[in-house]
């Protein structure tokens, strides 16, 4: 086992940067066997490049678009066997900080191929960075919800979400198009994109962009409670009677 | 004594009587001096707007007539020593103060000796005050105060580019080794002007060659993410700006515009003369609610601090948000390299 390649996967937005770490890991080459599994230009195209060509390290980039590393770190981690990661940044922003606080291990770019290699040959003895230390980290909010599916990263892009609906052990998040399971806590998603979802029921968010309307719907026995109206999706949503100042306020907002 | 002296002469200098802004000063302060007079002379509250109307109708074109003499001999005026210029303004206050009452006094025929006698004095003293008014600003303003103003102001890069740069040279130097060094060669010239003293105007070619050796660095990262449309056809070439006037600003677009974004974006750079004074306009995607916020006003304050230094009220920067685009519209008057730099 111990002869075993080092399986690594660069992600890197600037094609530059990329081939600079390309180089440098063909130079350790000689030192340690590993070998360079593929390069991916977004945290998207690295977890559907891992799908098919898992990896022991994954050498990321902090700063990208779409996905920034450490949203990246976090859907890593829905991966039957997660990588190990490892930072790289071209500049000591403040989210280094963090880093160094909870010796999380990073590599400055331009990298040295001495320190490089240092990192590499930790890598054996690392593991995955665990979720309660990625909550450390000053992280924007996710721009994806993660999902596993026949062992693979399903990622489902927040804007495209309708609502969020606790069942019994997992969330259902439903879209446009389909319905995806995931194992989250509603509080916590609550408390992430509570800007982008409000509370409809104790059991559901959903989307302020998603409501078209509420109406009233009175039940064969006279009880009376009011129902969300979603653009898109056809499912009815019940309000709760503690949730229903909401109907007042968003059914304000959209004649307005 | 005498050193102490000499330096305070040195700093008193003439305002620039070709500059907008020193003429709406010059507006301003004297109907505002006809107004304080209106209200000293006239006791009842309702009737002091009609006097003053009537002062100003009998001011006006004395004052106009004589901004059109100073207009004249500004350059001139500048070139005197401060002494000798404000001894030429007075006069020119005190001739003519005495042609426009000798045109009323043929055609109205109201005008005593007394009365001409307060008039010139109220005159007088009006362009004396005036001018140590302005001796008083130049002095706050420059030299020693807007020279450390602006070398407070110069701008600085981000480190985030210069490092991200330095790792895309070292990317091509095995690879590509030539245009490495054309990579190379673009940064020496950009820190040259980044590190060098950015008081004095320099002209516009300059600052949109420097723009492109920027942005050429820019692409060696980003690639096709980045696209560029230079409109400068026809640009003043020779229009006098301060330096890094625009170069931060494209910074800002690279930054704001492009990096937030993994699809391709186009930066439209666009500069033109219009009726005397240089247009630049630039375009850039804008991305509502996604990172990099902030840093953006300070590099927009910091041009419009320098901006006003070097041109006063003449020049102006605007930056608005249209439905995906963010603007940025630069106007400064079209000084050439003779014309010289005013201070207001």
């Amino acid at each position: 086992m111990a002869d075993a390649p080092l399986k690594i996967l660069i992600v890197d937005d600037e094609a530059p940067a990329r081939r600079r770490l390309r180089e440098l890991l063909d130079d350790c080459a000689g030192a340690m066997p590993l070998v360079v599994v593929g390069e991916a230009a977004s945290g998207n195209e690295a977890l559907a490049l891992l799908g098919s060509a898992p990896a022991d390290l994954v050498l990321t980039d902090i700063h990208m678009p779409d996905m920034d590393g450490i949203e990246l770190a976090r859907h890593l981690l829905k991966l039957p066997l997660p990588p190990v990661l490892i930072f790289t940044t071209a500049y000591h922003e403040h989210a280094i900080a963090a880093f160094e606080v909870h010796a999380i291990d990073y590599l400055v770019k331009p990298v040295r191929v001495q320190r490089l290699l240092a990192a590499l040959e930790k890598v054996p003895r690392l593991r995955p960075l665990s979720e309660t230390k990625l909550d450390r980290l000053p992280a924007a909010t996710r721009r994806f919800l993660s999902v596993t599916e026949r062992s693979r990263v399903v990622l489902v892009p927040i804007d495209e979400v309708v609502y969020l609906k606790a069942e019994l052990k997992y969330i259902t998040i439903r879209t446009a198009d389909r319905e995806f399971l995931l194992e989250e806590s509603l509080t916590r998603l609550e408390e992430e994109f509570g800007a982008r979802f409000v509370r409809v029921h104790r059991n559901c968010l959903v989307a302020r962009d998603a409501i078209r309307g509420f109406e009233r719907r009175v039940t064969a026995d006279g009880d009376a409670h009011w129902e969300v109206l979603l653009r898109g999706v056809p499912d009815a949503l019940p309000v709760s009677r503690r949730q229903q100042y909401i109907v007042r306020e968003i059914g304000r907002d959209s004649s307005s | 004594m005498r050193t102490i002296i000499s330096q305070n002469r040195d700093l008193l200098a003439m305002p620039d009587l070709r500059n907008l802004g020193t003429i709406l000063r010059i507006l301003l302060a004297v109907n505002a001096a006809v107004f304080i007079a209106a209200m000293f002379v006239e006791t009842r509250w309702d009737a002091v707007s009609d006097l003053w109307l009537n002062m100003s109708a009998l001011v006006e074109p004395q004052l106009l007539f004589q901004l059109l003499i100073l207009y004249a001999i500004a350059p001139v005026l500048l070139r005197l020593p401060y002494r000798i210029a404000a001894t030429v303004v007075m006069t020119v206050t005190l001739v003519v103060g005495l042609a426009w009452n000798t045109v009323l006094a043929t055609m109205f025929n109201e005008v005593t000796t007394t009365v001409l006698l307060r008039r010139l004095i109220f005159a007088l003293l009006v362009a004396a005050a005036l001018l140590y008014y302005f001796a008083l600003r130049t002095k706050a303003l420059s030299p020693a105060i807007s020279e450390a103003r602006l070398q407070a102001l110069q701008a600085r890069i981000r480190p985030h580019f210069l490092f991200n740069s330095i790792n895309a040279v070292l990317s091509l130097i095995r690879s590509e080794p030539r245009r490495a060094e054309a990579a190379l060669e673009d940064m020496a010239d950009l820190f040259r002007v980044l590190m060098r003293d950015n008081r004095q105007l320099a002209p516009l070619i300059d600052e949109v060659r420097l723009c492109k050796q920027y942005l050429d660095l820019e692409k060696l990262r980003l690639g096709d993410r980045l696209g560029i449309e230079w409109h400068v056809d026809n640009m003043p070439r020779d229009a006098q700006v301060p330096p890094l006037v625009l170069q931060p600003l494209l910074e800002n677009a690279v930054y704001h515009g492009i990096e937030p974004s993994s699809a391709p974006g186009a930066i439209a750079i666009n500069i033109f003369l219009r009726r005397g004074e240089v247009h630049a306009i630039l375009r850039n995607p804008f991305h509502s609610g996604k990172r990099h916020q902030g840093g953006n006003k300070m590099a927009l304050a910091n041009i419009r601090e320098r901006l006003a230094l070097h041109f006063d009220a003449e020049a102006s920067l605007e930056s608005k948000v249209t439905k995906d685009m963010y603007e940025v519209h630069i106007r400064m008057p079209y000084r050439t390299g003779d014309g010289g730099e005013a201070h207001g």
